[in-house]
C-alpha cells in the first residue's frame, strides 16, 4: 500500500456535485483538492459519436459498469435479497461527470413546502394523515435559505424557463437566464387542454438551453438543437449543462485542483473521530492512501451511503429497533409513463429534447387540497417532446391488440408508433421505516467488499396517488384529443426492472439535529466534522420534481459555508 | 461540431423531393459502405427465398442475402406518402457469420421473421438484417454478459429482482435452438407460429423478440436495418444533427425526412460498441 503526500481536500467523485464543489474552492480558496473518480476521463467533445440508441440507450454504454458492483434488492427484511444483474430501474453513470452526462436536464426547484412536509402535513390535515411505518422528516432548513444558491446553480448552468407562470413556483429573486425552448407540437397539445381544464403548465425549466448563454465563470454553451438524444446520452453540441462542458473547462485552468480518475475509493480513513484520508484502488489495481484534511463524498446516493457502512462512521440503521441512521430513509420515485395517449394524427416526436416542453404543479406537493383524498402530497407533472426513438418506443399498441408479436400486431405498432405519447408523472416518494440501505451478508464487489442491500416497497399513498394522477390527466389525455388513454396502475410491488428515473435519495440524510439524522444542514458530519456528504444522498425523502438543481444548489451553500467559515476555523458549522 | 451542426441544419430544410432524391443515394452509400465495412463479398450462390447459406473454403460460415430483396415499394405508416427504396438489381452478398453457422443462422432467422414478419405491410426482419444483427450481437462482449453482474450464488427470485439465471445470451439462444428444433426453418409458417406461441413464455423468445426489434431498428452500422429499412417503414429520420427549423412547425402534420445513418449525419464511419472488445 502506498501513501501519497497528503492533499487539503479529498473529494470522492466526479459528477455534479463533487466537481461543483472542486471548481469553487478551486476558484475561491488556495486548498489543494484531489477528486478521486473511479471511472474513465471524459471530455466535453467525445459525445459526437454518440448518437446512436443502440449502444447508449439500450446497451447503456454510459452507465456504471455492473459486471463490478452492483446493489442487492427486496422488498422487506423477510425476503431474500438478490443482486440487481443488469441496471434498469436507475441508471447510474460512471466516469467524468458522473450521471450529470447523460441526465436528461430537467431542473426544476423543489416546491417551498417541500422542506417541511412534516410539520405542514400535520399542521393543516393532522398527525393521522401521515402513513403508518412513516419516517417523514423536516429537512431542517426553508426554501428560502437555498433560494440564492437556487439562483446561481440556474446561472451556472443556463436554465431556459419563465419564470410568473407556475402560481405555485417560490419566490424567485431572479428570472431564469435563458428564456424557454421551442414548442412541440405534443407539449402544445397539453397547454390548451390543460389550461381548459383549469391547470396551470408553464415551461419545464431545462438545462438544455433555448439560446446561446455565457454563464458567470465566462463559460459559452450553444443553443439546443432538438436532436432527441438527450437523456442517455451526451450532449453532442454542448447545449446540455453537463459536468464536462459547464465545470471541467474551468477546473482545467485551476493548478489546484486534480482529477484523478481510475480510483476507486474503498474506505474513507479515520481516526480519533475524524478523518484522515481514503483509500483507494488505482487502475492498476494498486491500493493508495491519500491522506487529506477534509474529505467529502459526492459518489451518488448508494455508494455515499455504503462508504459510510464500509468505513464504518456512525451507527447503521436497524430496522427492528429504530436505531440508528446510515441508510435508512432510502427513497425513489413513482416516476412512470402512467399515461400513454393514442392519437390519429403525426406527433413527430423524433424531435424534441428532454427537458422540451411543460409541466404542471397543480397536482403538486400540498398545492391542491388533501382533504377527501386517500394520500398526501403530490406529482410533478409533464408533457415533454423529449426525442422519441425507435428501439425503446416501438410495439406500443392500443390495448384492442393483444398479439406482441406477427404480422397484426407489427402493423397495429407501425400504425401507432408515431401517433403515441406518454405524459410523464413524477410522483414524490416518501419516507418510511421499511425502505432502508445496509450492507449485503452474501453479495461482493470485485475487491471482495460487501455489496449494498436495498429493501423497499411501495406503500398505499404512492399506489393511491399515482390512481388518482392517472385518472385526472386522462381527462387532460381526452382533452387534447387522443383517440385512447391508457393508465395502467402502479406496479403491486417496486421492481428493479422498469425504469422509473435516477433519483434515488436518502441513507446519509440531513436534518437540524444528530437524533434524527446523519448530517446538519451544511451537509457536514455530525460527529466528524472535517467530513461532508453532498448529493440526494442528504434528501430526508424525495420530492415530486427531479433533484439535480437542489444538489446543485446544496453544494454550492455547502462551499460557501466552507469558504467563508470552515476554511478559516474548522470545526462543526451547526 | 459546428461544421457538423451547419450541415444538419441544411439537410434538414431540404424539401421533401430533394429528400427522397438525396436518400436514394446515401442508401446507396450505405450499402456500399456496409459491404467494405463487413467484408461482404459478391457470390454466386443460387438465392432461395431471400436468405441462402454457403459454407466456405476455410470452414467459415457465411450469409448469403440478395439485394433486390431491400428493394420494392415502401409505404410510410402514417402519411400514406410512398417512397421506393433503393435496390440494386440481382446482386448478392456473402456476410461472414461470427457466432451461427448457416443452419444455426436459418433457423434463428426463420423466427425472427415471424416475429416481424415480412407482408403486405411491408418488408420485416429478412429484409432488415436481423440475423445478421443477432449474429454480431453474440459474438460481441453482450453475447458473454460482459457487462453484467455475474457473481453467484444464482437464485431464483421474484420478477420485481429481475432476470437472475447465470446463462449468457449465447447460452439462451442455444438453448432456444434446441427449443425451436432443428428443421424450425423448413416449417410452414402457420407451424412456425404455433410453436413460438408454445415457447412464449421463455426468457429466450422476449430476448428474441426484443433483439428483433433492435435488429429492426438499431443504425445499420450494427448490422440490422439493412437500407435504413426499419426507420422507412416507420417514418424515424435517425439521428440528424438539429431539427431546430422544425420543432415547432408541422404541428399534427406527418414531416417525414429521409432517413440517415449515424455515419451519412457525421460523414465519417463510427464505431460500434461490439467492435471495441
Amino acid at each position: 500500500m502506498k501513501t501519497l503526500p497528503p492533499a487539503d481536500v479529498a473529494i470522492v467523485g466526479g459528477g455534479w456535485a463533487g466537481l461543483l464543489m472542486a471548481k469553487e474552492l478551486g476558484a475561491r480558496t488556495g486548498l489543494s483538492v484531489v477528486v478521486l473518480e473511479r471511472g474513465k476521463p471524459r471530455r466535453a467533445g467525445d459525445y459526437a459519436d454518440g448518437m446512436d440508441e443502440l449502444d447508449y440507450s439500450i446497451r447503456l454504454r454510459m452507465m456504471q459498469d455492473v459486471s463490478k458492483e452492483t446493489v442487492t434488492f427486496r422488498h422487506t427484511p423477510k425476503d431474500r435479497a438478490l443482486p440487481i444483474r443488469q441496471f434498469a430501474s436507475f441508471l447510474p453513470g460512471s466516469g467524468v461527470g458522473g450521471s450529470g452526462e447523460h441526465w436528461t436536464g430537467i431542473v426544476p426547484r423543489f416546491l417551498p413546502d417541500a422542506f417541511q412536509i412534516h410539520t405542514r402535513t400535520i399542521a393543516r390535515y393532522g398527525a393521522k394523515r401521515l402513513p403508518e411505518n412513516h419516517s417523514i422528516q423536516d429537512w431542517g432548513i426553508a426554501y428560502a435559505e437555498l433560494e440564492p444558491f437556487y439562483t446561481r446553480a440556474e446561472q451556472l448552468l443556463g436554465v431556459s424557463g419563465k419564470m410568473g407562470l407556475d402560481p405555485f413556483e417560490g419566490q424567485r429573486s431572479a428570472e431564469y437566464p435563458t428564456p424557454p425552448l421551442k414548442m412541440g407540437y405534443f407539449p402544445s397539445l397539453f397547454v390548451t387542454a390543460a389550461q381548459s381544464l383549469g391547470y396551470h403548465p408553464s415551461p419545464t425549466p431545462s438545462a438544455n438551453i433555448s439560446t446561446p448563454y455565457r454563464n458567470p465563470d465566462g463559460i459559452i454553451r450553444p443553443a439546443c438543437q432538438y436532436c432527441g438524444y438527450c437523456e442517455r446520452f451526451g450532449c453532442m453540441v454542448g447545449a446540455k449543462a453537463q459536468p464536462t462542458n459547464t465545470l471541467l473547462p474551468v477546473i482545467a485552468r485551476q493548478k489546484s485542483v486534480t482529477i484523478r480518475t481510475g480510483s476507486n475509493v474503498r474506505r474513507v480513513l479515520h481516526k480519533d473521530g475524524k478523518a484522515t484520508g481514503v483509500m483507494y484502488r488505482d487502475a492498476a489495481g494498486e491500493e493508495i492512501v491519500q491522506p487529506a484534511a477534509l474529505v467529502m463524498l459526492a459518489s451518488w446516493t448508494l455508494n455515499n451511503t455504503r462508504l459510510l457502512l464500509l468505513s464504518k462512521i456512525g451507527e447503521p440503521y436497524d430496522m427492528a429497533s429504530g436505531k440508528g441512521h446510515v441508510g435508512r430513509n432510502l427513497t425513489h420515485q413513482s416516476q412512470s409513463r402512467a399515461v400513454t395517449l393514442f392519437f390519429d394524427r403525426p406527433l413527430n416526436r423524433f424531435m424534441g429534447s428532454g427537458a422540451n416542453g411543460v409541466n404542471i404543479r397543480d397536482l403538486d406537493g400540498d398545492c391542491f387540497d388533501h382533504g377527501p383524498l386517500d394520500f398526501i402530497r403530490g406529482a410533478f407533472i409533464v408533457a415533454h417532446a423529449l426525442g422519441y426513438r425507435p428501439i425503446a418506443n416501438f410495439g406500443v399498441v392500443p390495448p384492442a391488440i393483444k398479439a406482441t408479436w406477427g404480422s397484426e400486431w407489427k402493423k397495429a405498432a407501425i400504425d401507432a408508433f408515431d401517433g403515441t405519447a406518454h405524459l410523464g408523472i413524477s410522483g414524490e416518494h416518501l419516507a418510511y421505516r421499511t425502505n432502508y440501505l445496509d450492507l449485503d451478508p452474501t453479495y461482493r464487489d470485485e475487491h471482495g467488499d460487501p455489496l449494498l442491500r436495498m429493501t423497499m416497497d411501495w406503500n398505499d399513498n404512492e399506489h393511491n396517488m399515482i390512481r388518482f394522477m392517472a385518472a385526472k390527466m386522462a381527462e387532460v389525455g381526452k382533452a387534447m384529443g387522443a383517440r385512447e388513454v391508457v393508465t395502467p396502475p402502479l406496479p403491486r410491488h417496486y421492481d428493479v426492472v422498469t425504469y422509473k428515473s435516477t433519483h434515488l435519495q436518502g441513507g446519509t440524510i440531513m436534518g437540524p439535529s444528530p437524533a434524527n439524522s446523519v448530517l446538519n444542514t451544511w451537509l457536514q458530519h455530525w460527529q466528524m466534522s472535517n467530513l461532508f456528504v453532498l448529493g440526494g444522498s442528504s434528501f430526508p425523502q424525495n420530492p415530486s420534481g427531479n433533484p439535480t438543481l437542489t444538489i446543485l444548489a446544496q453544494t454550492l451553500r455547502t462551499a460557501d459555508a466552507i469558504v467563508n467559515r470552515y476554511a478559516k476555523r474548522p470545526g462543526p458549522l451547526a | 461540431m459546428t461544421a457538423d451542426r451547419r450541415a444538419g441544419s441544411n439537410r434538414a430544410r431540404r424539401s421533401p423531393a430533394a429528400g427522397v432524391a438525396s436518400s436514394r443515394r446515401q442508401m446507396s452509400e450505405s450499402l456500399n459502405h456496409s459491404l467494405h465495412d463487413h467484408s461482404f463479398v459478391n457470390s454466386d450462390s443460387v438465392i432461395l427465398s431471400s436468405v441462402v447459406y454457403t459454407r466456405s473454403m476455410r470452414r467459415r460460415h457465411f450469409l448469403t442475402l440478395s439485394t433486390t430483396a431491400v428493394g420494392g415499394l415502401l409505404v410510410f405508416s402514417l402519411d400514406r406518402m410512398p417512397m421506393r427504396v433503393h435496390a440494386q438489381p440481382s446482386r448478392r452478398v456473402r456476410v461472414p457469420l461470427r457466432f451461427f453457422d448457416e443452419r444455426e443462422a436459418l433457423i434463428i432467422g426463420a423466427a425472427a421473421a415471424r416475429i416481424f414478419p415480412s407482408d403486405s405491410i411491408g418488408p420485416g426482419a429478412p429484409e432488415a438484417g436481423v440475423i445478421i444483427y443477432i449474429d454480431r450481437q453474440l459474438a460481441s462482449p453482450f453475447g458473454r454478459s460482459v457487462n453484467r453482474y455475474m457473481q453467484p450464488p444464482f437464485e431464483d427470485g421474484v420478477p420485481e429482482q429481475g432476470y437472475q439465471g447465470k446463462a449468457t445470451p449465447r447460452e439462451i439462444y442455444r438453448e432456444g435452438l434446441t427449443l425451436l428444433g432443428s428443421d424450425f426453418d423448413r416449417l410452414t409458417p402457420e407451424q412456425q407460429d404455433t410453436k413460438l406461441r408454445s415457447i412464449e413464455a421463455t426468457y429466450f423468445f422476449r430476448l428474441l423478440r426484443q433483439n428483433t426489434i433492435e435488429g429492426m431498428f438499431c443504425d445499420p452500422m450494427h448490422g440490422g436495418n439493412t437500407d435504413l429499412i426499419g426507420w422507412q417503414i416507420i417514418g424515424y429520420p435517425g439521428p440528424y444533427m438539429s431539427w431546430g427549423a422544425h420543432v415547432d412547425q408541422h404541428y399534427g402534420k406527418p414531416f417525414r425526412p429521409s432517413p440517415k445513418s449515424l455515419g451519412d449525419v457525421l460523414g465519417r464511419k463510427v464505431k460500434p460498441w461490439e467492435e471495441e472488445v
